[in-house]
């Protein structure tokens, strides 16, 4: 199986602890909006449809096609996704798509899946569904024009997140990652805009009923126009003045103090944790609370191993019951069972 | 395709695969959070965290080499990390002149790259094991009971489960491109960019619209199956006591790595 790596998959390791966490909280409470909004709008149908679509993103990435000199172009799914299933469910889609490459394929790291949900996810779908939205009851040209546009400005937003998390985890300069990720992504923008709106008027042309006035995609509140089209201002006026003048976006960020917590390679206990064990009351009191939660976890997870154990004990005591630990661990056993049942 | 043609497990009989997915995704997260928390240049640290992988390895009896030989997927990355070589004021160890400009690599610039290229080898290393010591199915359990919403962790179940259905579908568009696309020796089939984004394109929304069918019969399949918005799983998983007892020890040895980092 081969899968294209894509230089927005940032791995473990390249993003400073802050940064990692502080993306995973704007990740968190976006998620938990669309968490809690398709659960309210959808049926139990939408579930496996939703389930279905993540995986047509997946496969749909495979899906290559020369550009020149060996390269190649795919999709990303982004834009499509939340055009097609509205915006909280595109953002669901694209976020089960992320989280299945890191955990099963190590495409993208786990501690920095936040970001990597935010940048590829969220601010995609948010875009290509805002400006999307913006032009509804337009014609078709108009919205397959601007599904292009939009398509092209979500890989750039999340070519520029992505820049951004390195240089405030100071992994990169920001005068050199800020043109090489925006030059590389103009041209694999591209790519994702022309298959975007290709496949959007296949889909138009074919199952119009799929994007008509019932259909999900319809259903998005207004207000994404203006969220979209913020978004996408905020990259077109960025990009030019982070490539032109990084110093002033340097100076901006040290002025704000953001560059000195997110920048401490150790993340914000930095101020704490770091002189553990050297001299000084305040780090010898920080050091012994830190001891005593690590030994207080230890101990309580013993207890708890103990308390286990002796439940295991009793329902062994009590044979009628049948113990349903030990048979539900007998995965070696199991498997050949499983596996028929399933193939 | 077979439909465990995605998965990483590796089967195995050791105690490590018999864990609870629980506690082998938080050891795991636990770990990666400790290697970002490492200052840099902690080689004594990095030297116990890789020993500590190592013996993970050689536990879940998967041979030493294991996770070193699939770690490699991280490294084209690297390159964006390149810059700090330079860009990190310190003592100049090695100057080089490049594209009419000039380069010059310093020793605070050096630690702080191999620094990060050790905390992602490292990481990403833990991550390989803990899929190969678990399957797909049960991990995405263990996100249910660490209170991932269900309807993501649903959502993740059924991407896992149809992943290998519309990949044979993919491969059957793709076959089917190649088989209409002829060329002449020497010269490449198809049109100018433009005409091959948009075959790739009409491709893209016919995979759609099978999956949205497909998504259809499977919906009605499950109804009458007795589908109800739950998916129910064979293995119940409990915590044992050799599970806590092994989250506890892993507690303390990420911590003495923690300690050594920063000793």
């Amino acid at each position: 199986m081969h899968f294209s790596p894509i230089p927005l998959h940032i791995p473990d390791g390249f993003l400073s602890i802050a940064i990692s966490i502080l993306c995973w909280v704007i990740t968190i409470v976006i998620l938990g909006f669309a968490v809690s909004k398709t659960n309210k709008a959808l049926g139990e149908k939408q579930v496996p449809l939703m389930g279905v679509m993540s995986a047509f993103i997946f496969a749909a990435q495979m899906i290559n096609f020369p550009i020149a000199g060996g390269t190649s172009g795919h999709l990303l799914g982004g834009a499509l996704a939340s055009v097609v299933l509205g915006p909280w469910a595109g953002m669901l889609v694209m976020t089960a798509v992320i989280a299945v490459q890191a955990l099963l394929f190590q495409d993208g790291g786990l501690l920095v899946m936040g970001a990597n949900i935010l940048n590829m996810g969220l601010v995609t779908a948010a875009i290509g569904y805002g400006l999307y939205r913006g032009v509804a009851g337009r014609s078709k040209v108009v919205k397959l024009s601007v599904v292009g546009v939009a398509a092209w400005l979500s890989v750039m937003a999340g070519a520029l997140l992505t820049a951004l998390q390195l240089w405030l985890s100071s992994t990169s300069q920001l005068e050199i990652v800020i043109p090489a990720m925006l030059g590389v992504h103009a041209v694999i923008g591209l790519g994702e805009a022309l298959v975007t709106v290709a496949a959007l008027s296949f889909i138009l042309q074919t199952r119009p009923d799929l994007l008509g006035e019932d259909s999900e995609s319809a259903k998005g509140s207004r207000n994404w126009a203006y969220v979209g089209g913020a978004i996408a201002l905020i990259v077109i006026l960025l990009s030019p003045l982070a490539s032109t003048d990084p110093d002033g976006l340097n100076r901006v960020a040290m002025d704000l103090g953001f560059i000195q917590t997110a920048q401490s390679g150790s993340g914000p206990l930095a101020g704490y944790v770091v002189p553990f064990f050297k001299s000084g009351p305040v780090s010898k009191i920080a050091a012994g609370l830190i001891g005593l939660l690590v030994v207080g976890a230890i101990v309580t997870l013993i207890g708890r191993g103990m308390k286990a154990k002796s439940q295991i004990v009793n329902h062994k005591s009590g044979l009628a019951t049948p113990s349903a630990t030990a048979s539900g661990y007998s995965t070696a056993n199991q498997k050949p069972q499983i596996k028929n049942r399933k193939s | 395709m077979h439909f465990n043609a995605f998965d990483r497990y590796h089967e195995k009989e050791s105690f490590i695969h018999r864990l609870d997915p629980r506690v082998k995704a938080a050891v795991t997260v636990v770990f990666i959070i400790s290697n970002a928390l490492l200052p840099d240049g902690a080689w004594v640290a990095f030297g116990f965290a890789w020993l500590v992988v190592l013996l993970a390895n050689l536990l879940s009896r998967l041979g030493l080499g294991y996770t070193l030989k699939r770690s490699i997927i991280a490294l084209p990355f690297a390159l964006i990390a390149v810059t700090v070589l330079f860009s990190i004021p310190g003592k100049p160890l090695f100057a080089f002149h490049l594209f009419m400009s000039d380069f010059t690599i310093t020793d605070a610039g050096l630690l702080r790259f191999v620094s990060i290229l050790i905390r992602s080898w490292l990481s990403v290393q833990m991550a390989i094991l803990l899929v190969a010591v678990t399957r797909f199915p049960d991990l995405i359990h263990a996100l249910e009971h660490l209170k991932v919403p269900a309807i993501l962790t649903t959502i993740i179940a059924f991407l896992y489960r149809y992943l290998f259905v519309l990949t044979d579908e993919v491969f059957r568009l793709l076959r089917a491109r190649e088989s209409r696309s002829a060329a002449a020796a020497g010269n490449r089939s198809g049109g100018g960019v433009f005409w091959r984004a948009r075959v790739a394109g009409n491709m893209a929304g016919q995979l759609f619209l099978r999956s949205y069918e497909r998504s259809d019969r499977i919906y009605n399949a499950m109804m009458s199956r007795g589908y109800s918005g739950h998916l129910y799983t064979l293995n119940p998983h409990e915590m044992k006591p050799g599970d806590y007892y092994v989250t506890a020890f892993a507690i303390a040895i990420i911590f003495i790595v923690q300690v050594l980092g920063r000793l």
